[in-house]
């Protein structure tokens, strides 16, 4: 903290007031009604509301679309999490080992990082489009005839696929940072000690990476439960139906196309709480990431 | 020890095929016209009808939303990312040089009520947050679009970690010279944070385009529409066609990436520095 400080009664309020209110309005005030409203059914003809204790919650937890949902939700994380971290670790590890190129490579595979998720998910419906797709022809060859926005299976792998692409460049260029800021010393101590550069990797190289993995996974993980919203609306082209879909999708849907509002304010908390712990971990982790600088 | 070895290489350009491989097939993919496309699939070739798309989607009104031009959204885009990024900018500070620079009782309390807007992404209070905004009638404006994503406290933490690396000699001696906390920020900390104003606002531009949630929900009114919310309309219009514009959806969906694209492509070093910096 800073020890040297201003004594102005007034001034700081004044600071912080264009800040605390936009957060009182726009956040403590709907985040407070999502809470509370998760306790009600409210009745959409009729516009009343009747409290149900916890019944939301219980409903959402043993409905059979929201532990679908959760469960695809949990793969759906999983892989594009630790797929976009190790493939954008590879493309760093080898950007960092050559001379010739590096800012070529870096500037053209840090392009994706400003694409939007929904047009991500666009380009991503015209590649596994039924008509046009060359990767629906791509996968042909090997005899399966993929129908993306039908078949539940062929729907999920491809927005699995997108999803990690999307967030690749991310993963890239913390992991490139992080083997940049890793000392020549300790590269050539290694070099001397052993041959092998792929053991070196792991023994020497991934260790020190350590906390950027852990941080990097963190936010994968919020990247794809959160950031990923508009790859699936658009890949499942605006008819969920039968189609694979996100928890935060689901809040989406049931909110605003099934105007069930107690249930999708339920499903909001539950989310919120995973949120937090998230948040935890990722604040544990940065107090654990200042004791290696 | 430093030979670039063929491997590394290998690796590096086949990762570039997978990054850029569908971006490129998106470009050569729109030069064609929609029928040859719905025929013959997605192209790598050069189809000629590039300049033809791409003033259909900028300047014909009637295209995909029927009244306004891929021009008035791209505008539409350039004002929530600019928007976001400057209102960030400007409320963040501020609130951070309250938090850092001055003692006052509910300082605590403040901060700890900013860091709980980390808390909840604007994904998980959709619904509420649109009816405030539908009460306060800022559907369908450049206020209701861009106040409500500014709320959260991102920016207000990078700032705070700035200014408490600023030494804390230059206060002592902006008081001793008797600038009082007004002169001392502007004529000491704005100019001192001018770098990392520069690479908050670069990646907060990106944040704000690239917004599509929030835009979907906010604009009803195809006037207020961004490039990136006109991709979901581009979509419905792709749904309900028999052979659709996939020359024009793709032309759009270059256009909204192209601006983003360049500035972190052309800030590169800030924007890296920024992002590695920031979010530690």
């Amino acid at each position: 903290m800073q020890s040297s400080r201003f004594d102005s009664p007034l001034t700081p309020y004044f600071l912080l007031l264009p800040q605390m209110a936009i957060i009182a309005i726009f956040f403590l005030w709907p985040a407070a009604e999502a809470i509370w409203s998760s306790f009600f059914l409210e009745d959409p003809f009729f516009g009343t509301r009747t409290f149900v204790g916890l019944e939301n919650y219980f409903e959402a937890l043993t409905s059979a679309d929201y532990r679908r949902a959760a469960w695809f939700t949990a793969i759906f994380t999983l892989i594009v999490a630790l797929g976009s971290l190790a493939l954008g670790m590879w493309l760093a590890v080898a950007a960092d080992n050559v001379l010739r190129g590096r800012s070529a490579y870096k500037t053209v595979l840090m392009w994706v990082y400003a694409i939007a998720p929904p047009v991500a998910g666009l380009i991503g419906v015209m590649l596994f489009d039924q008509h046009i797709g060359p990767l629906v022809d791509f996968v042909g060859l090997f005899g399966h005839k993929m129908k993306v926005g039908v078949n539940w299976w062929d729907t999920a792998i491809a927005m699995m696929i997108v999803a990690t692409w999307k967030q690749i460049p991310y993963n890239f260029i913390f992991v490139l940072s992080g083997l940049q800021s890793i000392p020549n010393s300790v590269r050539e101590a290694a070099a001397i000690d052993c041959r092998s550069s792929v053991r070196r990797f792991w023994t020497v190289i991934f260790p020190l990476l350590a906390p950027t993995t852990f941080f990097l996974l963190v936010i994968n993980i919020t990247y794809a439960l959160f950031e990923t919203f508009g790859i699936i609306d658009l890949m499942v082209k605006g008819e969920p139906g039968n189609n694979p879909k996100t928890l935060v999708y689901k809040v989406f849907l049931d909110g605003f196309r099934g105007n069930d509002l107690g249930g999708s304010s339920a499903q909001s908390v539950i989310l919120m709480i995973l949120v937090l712990v998230l948040t935890i971990a990722q604040f544990r982790l940065l107090e654990r990431r200042i004791h290696y600088k | 020890m430093y030979r670039d070895r063929l491997r590394d290489h290998l690796v590096l350009i086949v990762g570039v095929i997978i990054m850029m491989g569908p971006i490129l097939v998106a470009i050569t993919t729109s030069s064609y016209d929609r029928v040859y496309i719905h025929n013959h699939g997605m192209q790598i070739g050069w189809g000629g009808k590039f300049l033809e798309t791409y003033s259909n989607v900028l300047f014909y009104k009637g295209g995909f939303s029927g009244e306004v031009t891929g021009a008035l959204m791209a505008m539409n885009s350039a004002i929530l990312g600019i928007g976001f990024a400057v209102g960030k900018i400007v409320v963040s500070m501020l609130a951070a040089y309250a938090i850092v620079y001055f003692r006052f009782p509910l300082g605590t309390f403040f901060f700890w009520v900013i860091f709980s807007t980390l808390l909840l992404p604007l994904e998980v209070r959709i619904l509420p947050s649109y009816e405030v905004v539908q009460q306060m009638g800022l559907l369908n404006s450049y206020t209701g679009l861009i106040l409500p994503l500014i709320a959260s406290a991102t920016g207000t933490f990078y700032f705070r970690q700035f200014f408490r690396s600023v030494p804390d000699e230059l206060v002592e001696a902006a008081r001793i010279d008797g600038a009082g906390p007004f002169r001392f920020f502007i004529d000491i900390l704005v100019p001192l944070s001018k770098t990392m104003m520069a690479a908050i606002f670069i990646i907060m531009f990106v944040v704000g385009w690239n917004q599509y949630l929030w835009p979907i929900l906010i604009t009803t009114d195809e006037h207020y529409f961004t490039l990136v919310r006109g991709i979901k309309q581009v979509l419905q219009v792709y749904i309900g066609a028999d052979i659709p514009e996939y020359n024009e959806a793709l032309a759009m969906a270059i256009l909204a990436m192209l601006p983003p694209g360049l500035v972190i492509v052309i800030f590169q070093r800030m924007f890296i520095k920024g992002l590695v910096e920031t979010e530690k």
